[in-house]
């Protein structure tokens, strides 16, 4: 499987400060990756990193074989941001036609892609509403079928699953599943420990740094643990162990 | 295409909100509306007068301390002369009539002018009449004088009728005036003149306003920065905001204009396309403006705060106050002013019909201020996304 996104020897800060250091990471293609760490463990930095936003203080990002940042990339990469960045005065139509164009679609693909997107999501009934009258939950489903719209090669989620009910949050799986078959890359960033079990490898992050890496049943095994929460409490504290041991 | 994406949007938005659609066009009319009655301003300035073949002694009646004269002697028209000198009036003499010829931009240094004719030639009646009095008393002296002389010899004849008919020299020369105006006429009052300045300062405030609060919403929202998560180039980002909102100064300029043409029954001496260019302009330099002030605002309520510190002081700057009698280092601040340029050049379309070719050097500087915050703007958004 071709690597899709490979991040080397990652050092990302703003200005002096530096929030990530020596973050290695490899998405082949067909690939759920998990990112898992706490508040303000650098997840969205890493993930503005692979996005472009922010240029490597160190080390390279490579997404679909080009070095970023780059502009072009972006047009196949589907992102869903962790704040719900959406026009509120607009219809969840209007919301998707945008982006969709932003994203570069052909406007004559838009109505069914838009049809398709709402549909993982169950927001086809509330298409025509604005988003300022939705709830919480609706705007987090109309922010992934932004992600979904374009038909992305990879797709990048920070965050999804927050504010989702459980079994709208099985159908989404299920969709992601089915995209990681049909070779989309995924990669993902959770709090929760169902979603890190949903992945199909797993990258633990923090205070900016990688504590442990590798498939979920692996890390169990490695660790010697009962599951994925037991193995992050317990990759952190051998990372305690080790700063204090400096 | 994008850019085509990002301007239905801001349209779309804008027709949503309602609230902001009124403010960008009803309270402009409202606010000149007010100031068309509240307006009514006199202060002490001082007006240039040209006289040319005028009898000195009505110059010197007409001069005051308000009324600078100055002698020409050319043969070029009135007109040339207001507008190459910017003369508040030309005053020329043939025989008895007396034609004047006021700009008119300034309608207080033209009442100046005519109130200082009008004393003038009292003056001149009231010298003559004391003269003629001086000349009768004289006559009359001279009659009893000869009274007696003739109550001694009979049938002399007398010269006193000679003097009598002198009178006719010493009288007041009686002056008809015809006046002329180049802007206006003679109903025209401060407000035609501060409408101009008005209508600059209105669309670069409410432009300002909206376009700088529209991108600090989508900053703050997040949605910027999911933009910048899409291939769309910075420079589309910003062509989609200056056309869409450019496209709402430019129905926010008609409508004032119209409004001002037909309510105020304003005279608009130039091209109108020139009032509507420099608009245009003056809003691109209001959009690029606010957006790129936006970027120092964490929120609308700081946007806010940016209004007494970039726009109000603009005013001072426009032309309600004559800037070019002002210190030299406050003209200096007046020159980096976008309004200073803008309200200029709208004056001298309005009320004194200059051309393109007459006001492009301000045409100009709107341009290159315009040009600057673009690319500071360009820039700005970098900070997002460094590509």
């Amino acid at each position: 499987m071709a690597e899709v996104i490979q991040v080397t020897d990652l050092v990302q800060g703003y200005g002096k400060n530096i929030v990530i250091s020596d973050i290695n990471l490899s998405v082949s293609s067909g690939e759920i990756l998990g990112l898992i760490g706490p508040s303000g463990s650098g997840k969205t930095t890493l993930i503005n990193s692979i996005m472009g936003m922010l240029k490597p203080k160190k080390g390279s990002v490579t997404v679909l074989g080009t070095t970023m940042p780059n502009r072009k990339i972006l047009a196949r990469i589907g992102f869903m941001a962790q704040a719900d960045a959406l026009y509120e005065t607009l219809t969840a139509r209007e919301n998707l036609t945008f982006f969709g164009q932003m994203q570069g679609m052909d406007t004559k693909d838009l109505p069914e892609q838009i049809d398709y997107a709402t549909n993982v999501v169950s927001l086809n009934e509330d298409l025509d509403k604005h988003v300022g009258d939705y709830s919480g939950g609706m705007k987090r489903r109309l922010s992934l079928a932004i992600a979904l719209v374009a038909n992305p090669d990879i797709l990048i989620l920070d965050e999804p699953t927050v504010g989702i009910d459980p079994e709208l949050r099985q159908q989404i799986w299920q969709e992601l599943h089915r995209l990681s078959q049909k070779g989309k890359t995924i990669l993902l960033t959770t709090h929760v420990m169902d979603d890190a079990e949903e992945s199909d490898s797993l990258l633990m992050i923090r205070n900016g740094i990688a504590i442990a890496q590798g498939r979920p049943e692996q890390l169990i095994k490695e660790f010697g643990v009962n599951n994925i929460e037991e193995v992050f409490v317990k990759a952190g504290r051998d990372q305690d162990a080790h700063t204090s041991n400096d | 295409m994008r850019t085509l994406a990002m301007i239905k949007r801001v349209l779309q938005e804008m027709l949503r909100d309602k609230r902001t659609l009124a403010m960008m066009f009803i309270a402009p009319l409202l606010i000149l509306t007010l100031v068309y009655f509240l307006f009514q301003s006199n202060n002490n300035q001082t007006a240039d007068l040209a006289v040319r073949h005028v009898d000195s002694t009505l110059v010197k009646a007409v001069n005051n301390d308000n009324v600078k004269i100055h002698h020409v002697s050319s043969d070029d028209s009135a007109k040339q002369l207001i507008r190459d000198h910017d003369y508040a009036a030309v005053m020329t003499q043939k025989g008895d009539k007396l034609t004047l010829t006021l700009q008119n931009s300034n309608q207080t240094k033209s009442s100046i002018i005519k109130k200082s004719l009008q004393a003038g030639q009292v003056k001149l009646k009231n010298q003559a009449t004391i003269a003629t009095l001086k000349t009768q008393k004289e006559a009359i002296g001279k009659l009893q004088q000869q009274l007696t002389t003739l109550t001694k010899q009979a049938g002399m004849q007398t010269d006193a009728q000679a003097d009598m008919s002198n009178q006719k020299n010493n009288a007041a020369k009686n002056y008809s005036v015809s006046t002329h105006y180049i802007y206006g006429d003679k109903d025209t009052t401060f407000f035609d003149a501060f409408l101009p300045i008005m209508m600059g300062f209105v669309v670069f405030f409410f432009v300002f306003l909206i376009s700088g609060i529209a991108l600090l919403r989508e900053r703050t929202t997040g949605t910027l920065k999911r933009l910048l998560a899409t291939p769309v180039k910075r420079g589309e980002i910003i062509t989609g905001y200056l056309s869409g909102y450019g496209i709402f100064a430019l129905v926010q300029t008609l409508l004032i204009v119209l409004y001002s043409m037909y309510v105020f029954d304003i005279q608009i001496l130039g091209s109108i396309w020139n009032v509507l260019l420099i608009n245009v302009l003056m809003a691109a330099v209001a959009l690029t403006m606010g957006l790129f002030i936006s970027t120092f605002a964490a929120s609308e309520f700081q946007m806010m705060q940016f209004i007494p510190i970039v726009a109000i002081p603009q005013v001072f700057f426009s032309g309600i106050i004559p800037v070019d009698q002002m210190a030299g280092w406050l003209q200096a601040i007046g020159h980096l002013m976008p309004l200073y340029y803008g309200a200029n050049a709208m004056s001298d379309v309005v009320t004194k019909g200059f051309n393109i070719t007459q006001i492009w050097p301000n045409i100009l500087i709107l341009l290159l201020f315009a040009a600057v915050f673009l690319v500071l703007n360009l820039n700005a958004v970098r900070r997002y996304r460094e590509v």
